[in-house]
């Protein structure tokens, strides 16, 4: 008896082909030369310029930025480290949301019209995409963002049930990209507001049963540019690129506030 | 420096805007209300002068504004609530929004004649 063997083995029918016809999209960039100059020293301004490039549907926005800067023009700034959305490097406002560039498709966009580019938005520019994060960090660094305990360490790990651990699960994924903070309407306007960003990173330390500095985070977050100044615009959430529940958070800090209870 | 383009924000931001920009109608609204019924301390035949003042189908439209602008902030007030109160609020937010639209809809609808009834009489005739 003879196995039969089909001659051509069928390839699994239900996964559509993906198409990789190369299409030629317009990347429209605002760029910023703080060294472009007037000739009466006028300061540098800002101005959109176009960049045509061709693309693969599945590659990302990122992928074309660096055929930009390799191929047409190298002056191009851009922050990006690991280029797979875990750095947190590449945030950028792309077709008016802020999203990271590495984990943005082209296939994803409507490449029948120019594809936006700008920095994020509510801290200063230095120069094109790349913006000042000092501020963003400085928020980051004063909400305390490390474990707090007292009394003698102990020799083994400190244990955690899994439900406590899932408390603030969420919260654990941010990766400091800036796309929640510099999304927030009440950020733009004031600078001096800790932000979505840094109230996660609060969030994920004063649900943290092992944690004893809860109290001191809750109090600095009660305070004038605290949670209070959240107006749940939800701008957060959508832009949050690990797909966290920022307002969520915020929103369990504020009640953690108001019923004194972690 | 120039901000660029507007952000696209979703429901949530727009639903924001649009709380705003009612809340600061109904201020006006307010401010020029409590001067007008003021007016019945001063004298109540100025205050009936301006309440004829009132009376035209112009100011009807815009007291039809005004139901509109109540109406979404009174709602969007308890969508906000429930953002704030309830534990599934912040997930469910977009829906209670499509909600709020929803309702406010039908109800100036259902008030609409009642609130025109005098314009529409004078335009259309009764």
């Amino acid at each position: 008896m003879t196995a039969v063997i089909e001659e051509t083995p069928s390839a699994p029918a239900a996964k559509p082909a993906r198409d990789h016809t190369p299409v030629v999209i317009t990347l429209r960039i605002r760029r910023y030369l703080p060294d472009l100059v007037g000739p009466n020293g006028e300061p540098a301004v800002p101005f959109w310029q176009d960049f045509q490039v061709e693309a693969d549907p599945t590659e990302r926005i990122l992928t074309a930025m660096h055929k930009i800067k390799g191929e047409q023009d190298g002056s191009l700034t851009f922050r990006r480290s690991c280029a797979h959305g875990i750095c947190g490097s590449d945030a950028m406002r792309i077709n008016g949301r802020n999203r990271l560039a590495c984990k943005t498709l082209v296939k994803d966009l409507d490449v029948t019209k120019p594809i936006t580019i700008e920095a994020i938005k509510g801290l200063e520019v230095e120069k094109d995409l790349v913006v000042d994060m000092d501020p963003f960090f400085q928020s980051f660094k004063d909400v305390m963002p490390f474990l707090i305990t007292s009394g003698n360490e102990p020799t083994r790990e400190r244990l955690q049930s899994p439900e406590d651990r899932e408390r603030f699960d969420d919260t654990t994924k941010c990766i400091l990209c800036a796309c929640c903070t510099t999304s927030c309407p009440v950020f733009w306007t004031d600078g001096q507001y800790f932000g979505p960003a840094a109230i996660v990173n609060a969030h994920r330390f004063i649900f943290d049963s092992r944690d004893e500095g809860a109290e001191q985070r809750l109090e600095i977050l009660n305070e004038k540019e605290g949670v209070w100044r959240c107006r749940t615009t939800f701008n957060c959430t959508d832009a949050c690129p690990r797909g966290i529940e920022v307002t969520k958070a915020i929103q369990e800090v504020k009640r953690a506030l108001i019923f004194r209870r972690v | 420096m120039p901000a660029g383009t507007l952000y696209r924000g979703r429901e949530g931001m727009w639903s924001w805007v649009a709380h705003r920009v009612t809340g600061v109608l109904i201020f006006f609204f307010l401010f020029a209300h409590v001067l007008d019924t003021a007016l019945v301390r001063v004298s109540p035949e100025a205050y009936d002068q301006t309440i004829d003042i009132y009376k035209n189908p112009v100011v009807n439209i815009m007291e039809y504004g005004l139901v509109g602008a109540i109406l979404f902030h009174a709602l969007n007030g308890l969508r906000i609530i429930a953002v704030d109160f309830w534990e599934k609020g912040p997930r469910y937010q977009k829906q209670m929004f499509w909600a709020v639209c929803g309702t406010w809809v039908v109800l100036m609808l259902g008030s609409f004649y009642w609130v025109l009834e005098h314009t529409l009489r004078q335009i259309f005739g009764s």
